[in-house]
């Protein structure tokens, strides 16, 4: 079989990679076994870590840089062996693994900083330092290693830390329920993901992703489509995609710095780096990316449509999440270049929707950690700096020339319209539609939120902006919002084609609009959707929820996504449960009851041949040994051999 | 009358065996002339250091692989290593023999002359020094197993056999406590020992009788000249089977394989529990040395026609081992019971093929011995004024009381029943590996059945000890002194480290596992 994908052995300073894990992952040990001992230095030893990741992550990515082959592996020990299966404990530092760790370690960074002071008031800030530690260093494991197996260890580890970080404040009921939520709704997807890596092995014998790349020409089309759909029900768990996204609105109960960097940044992105970095697989099936476009296409609408209806500052933005990594999954479904376009967009998103949560909690700073977007309004006068970051988000995410998110989206929209037959105008439509949307809705949460007329509850007097240590941050993502989207596209398309495996050349079908047409048609949907929410909600709004159509209760219900949840897992979940209970209770247990009865009569019965006489001793040694005997004799004439 | 021609004797070869049987000899001189007081300590001190030096000249001669004695001693790999296994073994065993902290004056009886339960005998028990014949005597039966592992022909073997025994048999007699359940054991032992003897030697005399008429040799009783008789024998093979049969029968009562395992509770029970711990490892390796020497060398042509009847013999003594164990009341019976069943497991070692069968039951044994001996270490510790509580009723809720010692017991009784990480584990896995390969699959499915029931009474005593709370009459653990302490860690780390890194063990045993012929 030729060899397509091929890594080199890494050396100099890219063979200490794996000190981007291990830093965040000492520093969460330390953090947590010092206990309070850490409580006074704790959150700036967090910081440190993230901020020595970064500068790391900084060196060797240039170093990558300056290499011929730019897929350097670092196996440091066998970490299973057992028969067949052969699992390295390595490392693998390429384009990719380089772009995500950078957005992991820089955002992260920036994050960390945020909440050291907004969790200055928190008796817990040291465990969350641990935990966001923690979570950092699982990321950087998934997003490094060089195998499927590696990349299960750190989509774990993700999730543990995600429901830790989620349910912080676990004395609230609601926090410890979304926790909760978000892990089980996890566990669907990371069966799926658990099951396709068992495919793997069943049908390649590796789990390695050289091996598994180069393997799966062979594989037959039915096999390489299951194992891709599993792959991709492991992806729509972490990343909230449809059917699974439900966790990730409610994930919200978190720290708001929680939700900036689980929810906005990083953990979701894992999904689409599950699937960019197995594209070799979804390219391989055209009906597996069908599937992927679809659930992409599907997801930023419902996003979209979710978030028009909201009135909590963050769920809107959780929302904005869910549909913006619709579009990611739209670009890394439509194969080819467009892989790489996904890819920007997530980096560029991983800025502003860094900025916007880390907004929103400067804002709820100010406001007494209130979150209805109807009781606040105006507040552009008294907080000017998350105002301005705000702003820069704001236009990014609805795609404004010249921020980022123009560059990023843009092109994705212009790649969905490049398909060979009529699907080019269902998915094109789609992200055209959402495009109009998001434009509606954040432009929405915008004006209520620092436009418009006071409509502030009672005991909020006087909101002050928030100290400086938070709005450092907001400024450095703000100006990342703006200026990062004409780098990325520009750069990271052809950073990302030296990419192992990474097809960016595929051949495009001419676009069924030509690309001016696009990009004025996706502006135009851009403006009137933000000028139809300026016009609608510039006075403000009612404080209380209006009765509204059809549509717009679906919308606030989440679009009865939660009661479909309930049907098709709940409902059969328990009824599974209680079946599986009958069938144990009066099944296994009555079977393993019986035989233990069987035995212990058994043996009550045969005790009571150990009389204590030696007589009956005697007796019972000659009956044997008569028994033998004739076993012997019998062996000998033949009857038993 | 032809002239009487001596052997040639390789002094080396034996010394083990010289050096034991001469301590033993000492130390009756040692009762008869050193003052009673400094007795236990001459004593104590002559026996470890007689099986230092045994063990010393066994590693000395770890390359031997000779025959001598004239045919009567055969010095190999598996003799060595049986012997230093029995060595290593016997060595813990005369740590617990030799504790006087856990009882005053320890496990032995003062006075054995004296009437049971009289008044004298309760005076006896109050903590005059015990008996230090006990340590000739175990250093006898010391001696006699060496012999019985390399013993090259069926008198030579009769007679270790004696040899170990008879001392045996009057140690189990020597409890400082409960002395008519100690002298009942002691005679229920003697009587069938006698009974079983009578088969092995009536089994040798039919044998000799099949090896006459052999062209070109005389009879004989020697190993070599049996295997040369198997297959040429022209004399009737009822001879051969009837002999090997009633052979078999002697050496599985001492292996204390069903059904002729019927005097081991009983035994276990009454003797003192260090002898009790001394039986369950050294004895059992003796027993399943000469098994493995008669079965593999002399008999080796006749394999499948022996190996149906040993099977079902070893279904059904794991089988009667593992049932009866789930009803035993008393710690030490129940141990007595999980013996029967492992040399059921033994006998599936036995009866694999092979070097890796060979290996595997050496392998076997040294990692039961350890953890049995651990695990009868613990039972002289949990007592109270009246001796040792062995109803498992008096262990209930011993985890809240001493977790220590709980832990450690536990840690055995994991090992009993097979968990990984214990030499159980490897071990069980070292015997069934060769069976299945060998195609003795039935065996091995009787096996892990078994293990699984035998399980439960482990399993049931864990639970006791951790799940109950402690009732009036839990009795606490004494905190032993340095000798027993030694043997129950020394027991205890063997058992996790055989489990652990088995491998250099299981290395020097298929390194030994080759019979001279």
């Amino acid at each position: 079989m030729e060899e397509t994908v091929h890594y080199a052995e890494a050396t100099g300073l890219l063979g200490s990679v794996w000190l981007l894990v291990a830093i965040p992952l000492v520093s969460a040990a330390v953090l947590l076994l010092l206990g309070r001992r850490a409580d006074r230095w704790g959150h700036w030893l967090g910081v440190a870590a993230i901020g020595a990741a970064f500068v790391l992550g900084l060196a060797s990515f240039f170093q990558l840089r300056g290499l011929e082959n730019k897929s350097v592996e670092l196996s440091l020990w066998d970490f299973i062996a057992v028969g067949d299966l052969r699992v390295d404990f390595g490392l693998l530092f390429d384009p990719l693994a380089a772009v995500f760790v950078l957005l992991i370690t820089g955002v992260g960074f920036l994050i960390h900083l945020y909440a050291v002071e907004y969790m200055a008031h928190d008796a817990g800030r040291r465990r969350f330092f641990a935990y966001f530690n923690l979570f950092v260093a699982a990321m950087l494991l998934l997003v490094l290693g060089n195998n499927y197996v590696m990349l299960y260890f750190g989509w774990e580890g993700v999730g543990l830390a995600s429901y830790l970080l989620i349910s912080f404040w676990y004395e609230r009921p609601s926090a410890a329920t979304a926790g909760k939520k978000a892990f089980l709704m996890n566990r669907v997807g990371d069966a799926g993901l658990a099951i396709g890596i068992f495919i793997m092995f069943a049908t390649l014998g590796t789990t390695q992703y050289d091996e598994v790349f180069n393997g799966v020409a062979g594989l037959a089309g039915s096999t390489v489509l299951v194992l891709g759909l599993l792959l991709l029900l492991g992806a729509t768990g972490k990343s909230g995609q449809f059917p699974l996204q439900a966790w990730l609105p409610d994930a919200m109960e978190g720290p708001t710095p929680v939700s900036a960097l689980i929810h906005a940044a990083t953990m979701v992105t894992a999904g689409v780096y599950l699937i960019a970095r197995s594209n070799p697989i979804f390219s391989a099936n055209s009906t597996l990316q069908l599937v992927v476009v679809s659930v992409g296409a599907l997801t930023l609408l419902i996003g979209c449509i979710i978030g028009a209806a909201k009135d909590d500052i963050k769920r809107v933005l959780a929302w904005s999440t869910v549909s913006q990594i619709g579009y990611m999954f739209l670009g890394v479904g439509l194969g080819g270049a467009a892989y790489a376009l996904a890819i920007v967009h997530l980096l560029a998103h991983g800025f502003f929707k860094a900025n916007m949560f880390l907004g929103a909690g400067s804002v709820m700073h100010g406001m007494k950690d209130q979150v209805d977007i109807r009781r606040f309004g105006g507040l552009s006068k008294y907080m000017k700096i998350t105002w301005l970051t705000f702003m820069m988000g704001w236009l990014a995410i609805i795609g404004m020339f010249p921020f980022s998110g123009f560059f990023s989206k843009e092109p994705i929209i212009v790649a969905a319209f490049e398909r060979a037959d009529w699907t080019a105008w269902l998915f094109g439509g789609a992200a055209l539609l959402g495009a109009g949307l998001t434009a509606f809705y954040m432009t929405r949460l915008f004006v209520l939120t620092f436009h418009g007329p006071k409509r502030w509850t009672e005991d909020i007097e006087h909101p002050h902006e928030s100290p400086a240590l938070m709005t450092i941050p907001l400024v450095l993502l703000a100006i990342g919002s703006v200026g990062a989207g004409f780098l990325l596209a520009t750069s990271v398309p052809d950073w990302l084609t030296a990419t192992a495996g990474l097809n960016a050349h595929e051949e495009a079908h001419e676009p069924v609009l030509s690309h001016a047409v696009i990009t004025v048609l996706s502006l135009l949907v851009t403006v009137l959707g933000a000028g139809l929410a300026w016009f609608l909600f510039r006075a403000g709004t009612a404080t209380a929820p209006q009765p509204a159509g059809v549509l717009v209760t679906a919308a606030r219900r989440n679009l009865y996504t939660d009661a479909v949840n309930e049907a098709v897992f709940e409902k059969p979940g328990i009824f599974l449960t209680r079946a599986l209970v009958f069938l144990d209770n009066r099944g296994i247990d009555g079977l393993v009851n019986g035989l233990a009865a069987a035995v212990g009569g058994g043996s009550g019965r045969l005790r009571r041949l150990q009389t204590g006489f030696v007589r009956s001793y005697a007796t019972s040694i000659l009956a044997g040994a008569l028994l033998v005997m004739a076993a012997f004799l019998a062996v000998q004439a033949g009857w038993l051999a | 009358m032809t002239e009487l021609k001596l052997p040639s004797l390789n002094y080396a070869a034996l010394a083990p065996i010289m050096i034991m049987l001469g301590v033993a000899l000492l130390g009756v001189l040692v009762e008869a002339f050193v003052p009673r007081r400094l007795r236990h300590v001459v004593q104590l001190t002559l026996a470890l250091l007689a099986v230092l030096a045994a063990l010393t000249m066994v590693v000395l001669n770890a390359d031997d692989r000779i025959i001598t004695a004239g045919q009567a001693l055969a010095v190999d790999g598996p003799t060595l290593f049986l012997q230093g296994a029995i060595l290593v073994l016997a060595a813990m065993a005369l740590l617990l023999i030799g504790d006087r902290s856990v009882e005053r004056g320890g496990a032995f009886v003062a006075q054995a002359a004296v009437t049971a339960e009289s008044a004298d005998d309760r005076r006896q028990a109050e903590g005059r020094n015990g008996l230090t014949e006990v340590y000739p005597l175990t250093t006898f039966a010391i001696g006699g197993m060496l012999i019985f592992v390399a013993a090259n022909d069926l008198l030579t073997m009769f007679i270790a056999l004696e040899v170990f025994s008879l001392p045996l048999y009057l140690l189990c007699a020597l409890a400082r406590r409960r002395r008519l359940l100690s002298q009942e054991a002691a005679m229920k032992y003697f009587l069938l020992g006698a009974y079983a003897s009578a088969f092995f030697l009536f089994g040798v005399a039919l044998i000799y009788g099949f090896t006459a008429g052999i062209p070109g040799r005389g009879a004989g009783v020697d190993f070599a000249t049996i295997n040369a008789a198997v297959t040429e024998s022209p004399a009737s093979p009822v001879l051969l089977f009837a002999g090997m049969a009633l052979l078999a029968i002697g050496l599985l009562f001492k292996a204390a394989a069903a059904p002729f395992h019927v005097w081991t509770p009983d035994v276990y029970q009454g003797a003192p529990t260090p002898v009790t711990g001394f039986m369950a490892a050294c004895t059992k390796v003796a027993a399943f040395g000469a098994l493995l020497r008669v079965f593999h060398v002399a008999f080796a042509g006749a394999a499948w026609d022996f190996t149906p009847v040993l099977g079902a013999v070893a279904v059904l003594t794991m089988l009667v081992g593992a049932v009866l164990a789930v009803t035993q009341t008393d710690i030490k019976r129940l141990l007595a019971y999980s013996s029967i069943a492992n040399a059921g497991y033994l006998l599936v070692g036995v009866l694999a093929p092979g070097r890796e069968g060979l290996s595997g039951t050496m392998f076997y044994l040294v990692a039961y011995g350890f953890s049995v001996l651990a695990a009868f270490a613990v039972i002289t510790l949990v007592r109270d004024e009246d001796g040792e509580a062995t109803h498992l009723s008096r262990w209930a809720g011993l985890g809240r009381r001493s977790p220590f010692f709980a832990g450690l017991f536990t840690f055995i009784l994991l090992a009993f029943a097979g968990i990984p990480l214990t030499s159980g584990f490897t071990s069980k896995f070292a015997v069934f590996g060769p069976a299945l390969d060998g195609g003795h699959a039935w065996l091995v499915i009787a096996g892990v059945l078994t293990s699984m029931v035998l399980a439960f009474p482990y399993l049931r005593v864990v639970v006791m000890m951790w799940l109950s709370e402690p009732g009036e009459s839990t009795p606490r653990v004494t905190v032993p002194g340095g000798l027993t302490s030694a043997a129950l860690m020394i027991g205890v780390l063997a058992t996790l480290v055989l489990g652990v890194a088995p491998a250099p063990l299981l290395d020097l045993a298929t390194g030994a596992a080759d019979f001279v012929r």
